[in-house]
């Protein structure tokens, strides 16, 4: 994949905090959350659970939980703030602008309705599509995704499928009306190796067909690090450090991204030199969060990482980091 | 469970608290009934018969001239008992038979539900009348046909309840640690499912007093002169119409409350035994 | 002597799925387990793996086969005893399991301490209750869990905890073998580092055996000595884990090999299984059963199979191609 290419950005981030008013007290889930996405480009975000990154990727599409509050940050994208964007529009937007597959491809399909009209669905809702071209376009959707025998398929039932399938007509529900943003939420959790690799694959190749940028969530910093063109490594609700994929992984820069990388199996080379991360996550109810919410966990801890706000340090043009103790 | 526990429970559902204080006060009057009562409930001197409510009769008098107030706080001993016991007589039979049938399945389980099946074919009334006309009028037998009647919801509701935690990994790793099947059964998957029959359970104390009051207005179970709720309404309907209102209206009214304040707290019994609902 | 503690001899499992419908699970499986070895079981969801690690935990009955146990003077053949009544057996405690949902295989209503003390009331015999307290502290202190967690009930548990409480369970019986049933799937990568230095640790010290049942080809990789891959109920390949990740001969291993996130392999064209796998109902004796998926697929593949051979030392493989 090219560099990023020098134009405005697709999708543009800024200071994005956000909040989740609960019974048992305020949860701040996302805190200056900052970051942008160029066309054609795939940003992996990378965090454990509790890091915040699928809030995140719910919020860009306005389906976050009732209880959230975005309390500030813009979100821009192709000139509208998408944060700010009313419910009408921003129902325009999901599935024409913007398109999210999730994890369990199999719950998200509605079990009582042929994938075939179930894709006929976003078509007539999006792309006004009508009559008789509706059964060719939607079976043009799956050869897309290159379900083999389409046709038959077109009449199948979401039970009927693999695992791999469903998550295949899930991406052609979601490119349908070709997009230029797919977000995509942990899609190959779940399932088997060879099938990750072929689905994986497939959207890469969509992507690039379409020119279309795309955001890959996931737990598998080795899967990020293979796909993506940037990854954005998330913790406790703080995007702690960003930059091209192959300097993420080679050469971090934040201790957790090290840390992190170091206990995972993929990059460990033995079961003895695997270092895990200490403590736990904090809790984001609590009003008197440190500025850096790694600091309990880090070694590199200094009493001067808590006297100030995160600061955000560049150590190329396109590779930054918060933390006052980086590597 | 503690009390800690049943604070907090409390704290959280106002509803389920107003709910709780009712049914303390009804549980009262059940054990204390005849202590507390003014009059005694047979007594036909507390007042001159059919006299509306006053400060000495407050919810007036009957025909015989006995208080009705008394009548129906000791009343409540009675509909409470048979309630409860057609309850909790329904209650450990049908939930035993649903949960071994709903972990074994096979025949057993096809026998049980086409049992529950036929019993729920009858309508209560007709049921009672039933066992009623067979075995005599008694209110043993009113507790037994309401039982009986019962007895499905909870064999359902056991059934799917055990049926659906029969394939969780704790009853595989419940085998490995050298639980035989009955003991799963006892040990293992019995105790969680009461959480959600404990809803079960206070939706059916309520029906259960309404139909104990049901039947008894209708002349089976309970006789006169016992003071009984669902006989008092009876007593009382046929002088609604010449004005003397109240003779029907607090028992009902007292009923009304019982079976509301039952179903109330369901919830808030649930919440009390599932442990997840602990923090 | 080298008599392996878990000897399965042609083991077999069909389900029936309709009238004339058999679904071939597990079709002649044989495989040896080393005191204090390490066996990784690998395979795509459907292979048969998660039905052979609990027919040899004896929670179902084979159709067929044994499984010899060898312990010191002790041989017996554990596929003799029904499954149905396993649960008494004097043996129930040589083999346990350790279940890839900790949240799941939980009683909710036990606490921790009641779920590692069942088991040693009723395998072990104990009875006094401070001594079954103190063992529960014993097993607790071994597996990293703080003793102020054991009163806790499940949902108070993080995941990594009721990971822990449930090798504690399994530990309790003092096992020889130990069936891991993806027990880090559902974890935190940090978490999930943390309990594969455990299960190494336990390894080390207790001399337990494991068969490791799982589909992350890493963690495989990093915990076994050696790997089996299971594909359609047969095994296709097998041998010292590191040989078989580095060299993998059959063209299925290849393919999991090849579809392991590398971010050297960026850029470069996957190699993707094509195709849909071939249905495990009434499977044709005669054919391979990775024909139709597999890259290198000939006519010869269809008319018969091929049983394991050795291709290099300890690794043995099945396919038409590797005897040429």
């Amino acid at each position: 994949m090219n560099a990023p290419v020098a134009s405005l950005p697709l999708l543009h981030v800024a200071d994005l905090s956000l909040e989740f008013r609960t019974r048992s007290g305020t949860v701040f889930a996302l805190e200056n959350i900052a970051f942008s996405l160029n066309k054609g480009e795939m940003l992996g975000i990378v965090g454990e659970s509790g890091s915040g990154k699928s809030v995140l990727a719910y919020s860009m599409l306005g389906i976050s939980d009732g209880a959230a509050r975005v309390t500030a940050g813009t979100a821009m994208f192709g000139g509208a703030d998408l944060l700010k964007a009313s419910e009408h529009e921003l129902r325009e937007i999901r599935g024409r602008e913007v398109s999210m597959i999730f994890q369990s491809p199999r719950t998200a399909l509605n079990p009582i309705r042929k994938v075939g009209h179930q894709i006929e669905d976003v078509l007539k809702r999006h792309a006004a599509v009508r009559g008789v071209d509706l059964r060719e376009r939607a079976i043009d959707c799956l050869k897309r995704v290159r379900i083999p025998d389409p046709a038959r398929r077109y009449d199948a039932y979401p039970f009927e499928l693999s695992g791999g399938m469903c998550q295949r007509i899930l991406i052609a529900l979601a490119l349908a009306c070709q997009p230029s943003l797919l977000i995509a939420d942990e899609p190959t959790t779940g399932l088997d190796v060879t099938t990750q690799a072929a689905i994986m694959e497939l959207l890469s190749s969509l992507a690039a067909e379409q020119n279309m940028a795309s955001i890959l969530i996931t737990h598998d910093l080795a899967l990020a690090a293979q796909y993506c063109d940037r990854i954005a490594v998330m913790h406790a609700g703080h995007l702690i450090e960003c930059g091209p994929a192959e300097e993420v992984l080679n050469a971090p820069h934040h201790p957790y991204t090290r840390r992190l990388i170091a206990s995972t199996p993929h990059t460990a080379p033995s079961i003895a030199a695997m270092s895990p991360i200490p403590g736990n996550l904090p809790d984001l109810r609590r009003s008197d969060l440190p500025p850096c919410r790694y600091a309990g966990r880090c070694e590199r801890f200094e009493a001067a990482c808590n006297a100030a706000p995160l600061p955000e340090f560049a150590i190329t043009p396109h590779h930054t980091v918060r933390c006052w103790n980086a590597e | 469970m503690n009390t800690k526990h049943l604070r907090y429970v409390l704290k959280e559902n106002p509803i389920t608290a107003v709910a709780f204080s009712v049914f303390s006060l009804f549980v009262l009057m059940a054990i204390f009934g005849p202590l507390i009562a003014p009059f005694d409930p047979l007594d036909s001197n507390a007042g001159p018969a059919l006299s509306p409510p006053t400060w000495h009769n407050p919810f007036g008098t009957d025909s015989f001239g006995r208080d009705i107030l008394s009548r129906v706080i000791v009343a409540t001993r009675l509909d409470f008992g048979i309630a409860l016991a057609a309850v909790l007589l329904s209650f450990v039979i049908g939930s035993a038979f649903g949960c071994a049938a709903g972990f074994w399945g096979g025949w057993f389980d096809r026998i049980s539900s086409r049992l529950a099946d036929t019993i729920m074919a009858f309508p209560l009334f007709v049921l009672a009348m039933g066992v009623v006309a067979a075995l005599g009028n008694t209110v043993g037998n009113v507790i037994y046909a309401t039982a009986l009647i019962n007895l499905p919801f909870y064999l359902r509701v056991a059934r799917a309840e055990s049926n659906v935690r029969r394939e969780a990994g704790f009853v595989e790793a419940a085998r490995l640690a050298g639980n035989h099947d009955l003991r799963i059964l006892a040990v293992h998957i019995f105790p969680n499912i009461l959480p959600p029959m404990m809803v079960q359970v206070s939706l059916n104390m309520g029906w259960a007093i309404l139909n104990a009051a049901g039947l008894s207005f209708i002349g089976l179970g309970v006789r006169p002169p016992m003071p009984e709720w669902g006989i008092m309404v009876a007593e009382g309907a046929s002088y609604i119409i010449s004005g003397e209102w109240w003779v029907a209206l607090f028992p009902g009214a007292v009923l009304m409350l019982a079976v509301f304040c039952f179903n109330l707290l369901g919830d808030g019994l649930r919440d009390l035994i599932d442990p997840r609902r602990r923090t | 002597m080298n008599t392996p503690l878990l000897r399965v001899e042609r083991l077999v499992k069909h389900f029936k799925v309709g009238r004339n419908a058999m679904l071939h699970a597990v079709d002649d499986i044989s495989l040896d387990i080393a005191p204090g070895e390490s066996v990784g079981l690998v395979g795509e969801s459907g292979c048969g793996k998660s039905t052979l690690s609990r027919v040899l935990a004896r929670l179902i009955d084979a159709d067929s086969g044994h499984i010899h146990f060898h312990d010191g003077a002790q041989e017996s053949d554990l596929a003799a005893s029904p499954a149905a009544r396993f649960a008494r057996h004097a043996q129930r405690g040589v083999v346990q399991m350790v279940f890839q949902d900790a949240n799941d295989s939980l009683n909710p209503r036990y606490l921790a301490q009641d779920t590692i003390a069942e088991p040693l009331r009723l395998l072990v015999g104990m009875k006094d209750a401070a001594a079954i307290k103190a063992r529960v502290e014993e097993l607790a202190g071994w597996v990293g869990l703080p003793t102020e967690l054991l009163g806790r009930y499940p949902h108070q548990l993080s995941g990594g905890q009721k990971a822990r409480v449930g090798i504690a369970r399994a530990l309790a019986s003092s096992p020889r073998l130990l069936i891991l049933d993806e027990p880090t799937a559902a974890l935190d990568v940090s978490v999930q580092a943390t309990v594969l230095q455990l299960l190494a640790d336990l390894k080390a010290r207790l001399g337990l055996s494991y068969l490791f049942v799982s589909h992350d080809l890493n963690v495989v990789r990093l915990l076994c000595d050696r790997v089996v891959v299971m594909y359609l109920g047969k095994v296709v390949e097998q041998g010292p884990a590191q040989e078989v990740f580095a060299h993998p001969h059959h063209p299925y291993t290849q393919m999991l090999v090849a579809a392991i996130p590398d971010p050297h392999r960026k850029g470069q064209p996957a190699q993707i299984m094509q195709g849909e796998a071939r249905s495990p109902i009434n499977p044709d004796p005669r054919a391979c059963r990775f024909h139709g998926r597999c890259p290198h697929g000939e006519p010869r593949c269809e008319l018969h199979t091929v049983s394991l051979r050795e291709v290099a030392p300890q690794h043995l493989a099945a396919c038409h191609l590797l005897e040429d």
